[in-house]
């Protein structure tokens, strides 16, 4: 797939993981019904780590990260956030949405804000935030986002590129201390995909932890700490970047690599 | 390869059919042909018809609107009596339509929103309800409808002796609906001016609360604060200037009840036939309006911390208003216009006394249908002309 920029010879940018945990997942199970789309997972997620997971699509990777702020309900097994609880406690799923931001695959800005108001709808309802003070930061988040010039348009004007762009400062306007992208440049035109990615080049160089299902695996070698490969639900195999891709242990990853590489 | 030249034979012979394929000559042509043929048509009827009035000695004008209309309706709300004037009468239809239609609107639009919304209930039993109640009516003509509540219902209520009754106040019987009149005394105007005062200060309130949280971020009960205001204000001048208001009960007096506000039997089927009908599109109307905010929307809130009740006010609401309005304010339209098949259960509305009585007495049919399409024309494109403001308003922003 992105083999021009995995062979580019980009610098792994410096980690910045601390012994501190702050996603803690042990033994999740989750069912669509019959469908068994989580099984027994763990996983520990430190501070400032920078974690890519890929597989195949239905593997589950999405429904993971959903997992993580509760987009998605897990039926077994613990999931702490934060040092909170995720259970049926409201106060708990709210404290945790709070500093837990997401941006998806289809962007899902507000159609009828515009771009700045986008930027702080939650900060004013949530944090309480006066609008001077939540309109001063958003705009500091499009420029760190590379698009000040278009805050008073609507997403509707804007191209996916700008506007993936615009849901990760959104998200990022809440001050979030974890990051989750749910496969955040499958849904862009190749032009467009380098510039969301260099977006969040840059969040991983400010030392956010973030969690990426994506299938850039560019990116993955450049940014991650950890690649995660999913299948079946389970996690089948996790490694630095360059033990996962130039020495994969299982046959299910060998597979997977060799087809999203071959061309 | 030759080039043509400007002018030479070929191209002359040609020029006649080039010209009627040019695709500009072809737009004007046929708009052209379908003018003359629509004046045409219209200058035969308007010739056909005066011919054939003159034929027969009828008169055209509108100098019978002042001529004294001689008949009785049953209900007005308007005073009306016989000897007033048929211009008299067009009026006294057009309000007990409208009185009608707005009663229908208000309470249509109300059951519309809990319909639609309770279709979409994760509770099985009350979608299934919502479902059924939506299908049944929406799939039944209003005329069975209108002739049940009014054959089925309302026509087989015991006699004013045998009336239900609700605290003494309320009435229900084959004559109709009773209900108190309020007779306001001296003083009651201090109560109507708290009102406006309390419209006033909930309004400035909220404007307050909006500019408070702006500049410090602070939230405001609003909602609570207003309705608060709304409804103690008034009470509270009320009290203070000694309940200058009174009550004319209806009380049952001989054979029927005297007093209080009435209205018939047809007035009642009529108002809940349309009410209900319509409620069933209405709701419709809802549930494809917020079905069509897409659920990343209160994903997209609900990862930024946006609790369920502000994701919907903040979020849901807002998108869902432009897909709900359209159809519901043409749900409107139909309930005015849908009104006019009172005829059928001697509702006096403005077709049954103005069309159906006024028309045969005066013979004046042009005039008078042209008066009331008029009135429905125009009822429907002010609303419409509203509708169209809106939609500019709330028009999504895209490339």
């Amino acid at each position: 797939m992105s083999l021009e920029t995995l062979d580019s010879g980009q610098e792994h940018i410096a980690s910045a993981i601390s012994d501190e945990v702050v996603i803690e997942l042990s033994k999740v199970n989750k069912w669509y019904g019959e469908f068994h789309v989580l099984k027994d997972i763990d996983l520990t997620v430190y501070k400032g780590e920078r974690i890519v997971i890929c597989g195949p699509s239905g593997s589950g990777k999405s429904t993971l990260i959903r997992c993580i702020n509760r987009l998605e309900e897990h039926q077994q097994g613990d999931i702490l956030v934060n040092g909170v609880t995720m259970d049926t406690n409201l106060k708990n799923i709210d404290a945790i949405r709070r500093d837990v931001g997401m941006v998806f695959q289809s962007f899902n800005l507000f159609p009828h804000l515009t771009v700045l108001e986008n930027c702080t709808l939650a900060p004013i309802w949530v944090r309480n935030t006066p609008k001077a003070e939540a309109d001063r930061l958003a705009m500091q988040l499009l420029e760190r986002v590379k698009i000040p010039e278009q805050a008073a348009k609507y997403p509707g004007q804007l191209s996916g590129g700008q506007q993936q762009r615009v849901a990760i400062a959104r998200s990022l306007a809440m001050n979030p201390n974890i990051m989750l992208f749910d496969e955040p440049t499958s849904a862009l035109d190749p032009e467009m995909i380098s510039e969301v990615l260099d977006v969040m080049v840059g969040l991983a160089e400010s030392g956010m932890t973030m969690l990426v299902v994506t299938h850039e695996m560019g990116f993955a070698k450049r940014v991650a700490d950890r690649v995660i490969f999913m299948d079946q639900g389970e996690i089948v195999e996790q490694n630095t970047p360059g033990e996962f891709f130039n020495n994969p242990k299982s046959d299910r990853t060998k597979l997977f690599l060799s087809q999203i590489l071959a061309h | 390869m030759a080039v043509l030249e400007k002018g030479s034979p070929r191209r002359q012979s040609r020029s006649i059919i080039e010209w009627l394929n040019d695709e500009r000559v072809r737009s004007v042509l046929y708009q052209a042909i379908v003018a003359i043929a629509v004046i045409a048509v219209a200058r035969y009827l308007f010739v056909n018809t005066s011919e054939n009035l003159q034929a027969r000695g009828m008169s055209s004008g509108f100098d019978f609107l002042s001529g004294t209309a001689g008949f009785s309706i049953a209900w007005t709300v308007l005073p009306y009596e016989a000897g007033d004037s048929y211009f008299r009468v067009y009026l006294v239809g057009i309000v007990n339509t409208l009185i009608v239609s707005l009663v229908a609107i208000v309470f249509a639009t109300l059951l519309g929103f809990i319909m639609g919304i309770m279709r979409l209930s994760k509770n099985w039993l009350i979608s299934k309800i919502a479902a059924w109640y939506v299908e049944i009516l929406r799939n039944t003509p209003l005329l069975l409808q209108i002739l049940f509540w009014f054959l089925a219902v309302f026509s087989l209520l015991p006699p004013p002796r045998g009336s239900f009754g609700l605290l003494d106040m309320f009435f229900l019987n084959n004559r109709g609906f009773y209900m108190p009149a309020p007779v306001p005394g001296a003083g009651f105007d201090y109560t109507m001016i708290a009102i406006l005062l309390a419209i006033a200060a909930t309004y400035a309130v909220a404007v307050w609360a909006k500019k408070r949280q702006m500049a410090t971020g602070q939230q405001f009960h609003t909602f609570w604060v207003g309705l608060g205001i709304l409804f103690g204000l008034p009470i509270l001048v009320f009290l203070a200037t000694g309940s200058p208001l009174s009550f004319d009960f209806a009380a049952l007096k001989g054979f029927n009840f005297q007093g209080g506000v009435s209205v018939p039997p047809a007035f009642c089927a009529l108002l809940l036939a349309l009410m209900i009908y319509h409620s069933a599109f209405m709701a419709e109307a809802v549930r494809a309006g917020i079905l069509s905010v897409s659920h990343g929307q209160t994903e997209a809130a609900y990862s930024l911390g946006l609790r369920p009740g502000m994701t919907l006010r903040l979020v849901i609401i807002p998108q869902a208003m432009r897909a709900v309005v359209p159809p519901m304010i043409s749900n409107w339209m139909n309930v005015v216009k849908n009104s006019s098949l009172a005829i059928a259960i001697g509702y006096p509305d403005l077709v049954a006394v103005y069309m159906q009585t006024s028309l045969n007495q005066s013979g004046h049919a042009i005039e008078i249908v042209a008066m009331v399409m008029l009135f429905y024309m125009s009822v429907s494109l002010t609303i419409s002309m509203a509708l169209n403001y809106y939609n500019k308003l709330v028009q999504l922003k895209e490339r």
